[in-house]
């Protein structure tokens, strides 16, 4: 088992093709690390000078991290990441 | 047929970047939001006051600022509702010279959202979709329900299922599949992102979000054409997902820009939100850049019960830049504006509507708009959608004898002596 991150559609390319990524670590910002180590294109999309970029939310478990531990929200195996772009509804 | 497209493609608003007009949201660099751009210098000779005066009195007159390739086939009749010149409201607001912008009679499902609607499920047609769908609080869930139904498309609609009975039962009278999520806003817009992601369908306010935004302007539009071409001084606007104001403001400026309004736009632009769900307005007040979500909304005004707003960031500097304001209402007071309308202006708003005339009261006695100048307030929904808000408030009818004298009692009056 292991962290799974779901990768939205217009993220795939930069992501091998893959709908989702098996990742490891303890926080969420340790599993975006590493999913951005195995799949260095989808790091420019995500971050920018480091930081999360503000029109992209992550998910775990279906609850937005803003409302968790942010970056610092734990993880463990079996949990899912979803990144899911924010600009909608209304 | 003249040209009526002049919709040039989409631009990034974080970065630029341009895209043509497609069924996305957002720039696959950043994320940002996508815009429509239009060519205004080929649209300038096209859409003058003398062509307009020959078009029928809805959306549509204004069609070349309208991001369609073709002639609308969805919502033909849609806008054209009334500013009403609102001197009792006034009166009672202490101000000079109040309008009511009121969509509360939109065609055909009685709210703003009957706009946006038709430009997205015109779009939706163009791109040949078959399916069609939206995350919403009410208002959008009616339209694109009765406008898909019209088109004959096949519609998946979610909702918060703790929404009100009547915005329900208003949507699967159409037919449309409605889904009944439980959870906020926010996790039913989630959802419709990942749906619309993962089968392509045309969520009005997902994938198909940038045109369904432009039908907002018209709202603008109107109110500039209605005052005899020009712009008030304050418009006050209910912000929800927060795209609203911009593209009355967006609208303005293209008037301006296309030469239809001489003056500069100087509009200042205010924001009203419930207390208990005020992400923008207390971005506004507290000087935040961007806007902290709301995990749990808690408010009567469930139309404006959106805890992270998409256009927050963009609503918020567009207040600032305007030098106009934010505010939000307790529920109590929602409710008074919404029976201050009816009972000066004999318009019956929705709760959203409560609170635009409560935050506009807050705003003036505040000093935030001045008592003398030119004041629209946008009524959005219609108060037969959320009569529980109010049915507390009202006294039930007295109920009488069918007797003449009966009604004299009850009315007060002195019972004059029968003539035989």
């Amino acid at each position: 088992m292991a962290i799974r991150v779901e990768i939205p559609g217009p993220l795939r390319e930069q992501a091998g093709g893959n709908t989702e990524v098996a990742v490891t670590g303890a926080t969420v910002g340790a599993a975006l690390a590493d999913l951005v180590r195995q799949h260095p294109a989808l790091e420019p999309k995500l971050f920018q000078n480091g930081a999360l970029r503000p029109y992209i939310n992550v998910f775990v478990n279906d609850e937005d991290i803003r409302y968790l531990d942010e970056m610092d929200t734990k993880v463990t195996d079996g949990v899912i990441v979803a990144l899911i772009p924010a600009v909608a509804g209304g | 047929m003249p040209r009526t497209d002049f919709a040039t493609g989409m631009t990034c608003r974080v970065c630029g970047k341009l895209y043509p007009k497609s069924a996305i949201n957002f720039c696959v660099d950043d994320f940002g939001p996508l815009e429509v751009s239009y060519d205004y210098d080929a649209a300038r000779p096209a859409l003058t006051r003398a062509e307009l005066a020959r078009r029928p009195w809805n959306m549509w007159r204004y069609r070349e600022l309208l991001p369609l390739d073709g002639e609308p086939t969805v919502g033909r009749d849609v806008g054209g509702t009334p500013l009403v010149r609102a001197d009792r409201l006034a009166d009672a607001l202490g101000v000079e010279r109040l309008w009511i912008k009121n969509d509360a009679v939109n065609f055909p499902t009685l709210s703003f959202k009957d706009r946006v609607v038709s430009v997205a499920l015109s779009k939706a047609r163009e791109f040949g979709m078959r399916t069609v769908g939206c995350a919403s609080t009410g208002n959008l869930a009616n339209s694109v329900a009765a406008q898909a139904a019209s088109a004959g498309l096949e519609t998946f609609i979610l909702v918060p299922a703790d929404l009100e009975r009547t915005k329900i039962f208003g949507t699967a009278v159409y037919g449309a599949k409605v889904i009944g999520v439980t959870g906020t806003y926010d996790e039913v817009n989630r959802v419709c992102t990942q749906i619309a992601l993962k089968y392509g369908w045309g969520f009005v306010n997902v994938n198909l979000r940038p045109f369904y935004a432009e039908g907002s302007k018209t709202m603008g539009f109107e109110i500039a054409e209605e005052l005899g071409w020009r712009f008030p001084q304050h418009v006050v606007a209910p912000m929800a997902g927060g795209a609203l104001i911009g593209k009355i403001h967006k609208a303005f400026t293209e008037l301006h820009n296309i030469g239809l309004v001489d003056a500069p736009v100087t509009t200042k632009m205010y924001g009203a939100q419930a207390t208990g769900c005020n992400p923008i307005a207390d971005c506004v007040k507290s000087g935040r850049e961007r806007h902290k979500p709301v995990r749990k909304p808690a408010t009567i005004c469930k139309s404006l019960a959106i805890g992270d707003p998409a256009d927050g960031y963009f609503a918020a500097k567009l207040i600032r830049q305007t030098g106009g304001w934010a505010e939000d209402v307790s529920d109590e007071e929602i409710v008074d504006g919404m029976l201050l309308l009816a009972k000066t202006e004999g318009v019956f708003a929705e709760t959203a509507g409560g609170t635009t005339v409560a935050v506009a009261r807050k705003l003036i006695e505040a000093g935030r708009i001045p008592r003398d100048e030119e004041i629209v307030l946008c009524v959005t929904g219609n108060g037969l959608k959320t009569q529980d808000a109010v049915f507390d408030a009202l006294e039930p009818p007295a109920t009488i004898a069918a007797t003449l004298a009966a009604f004299e009692e009850l009315a007060g009056l002195k019972a004059e002596p029968v003539l035989v």
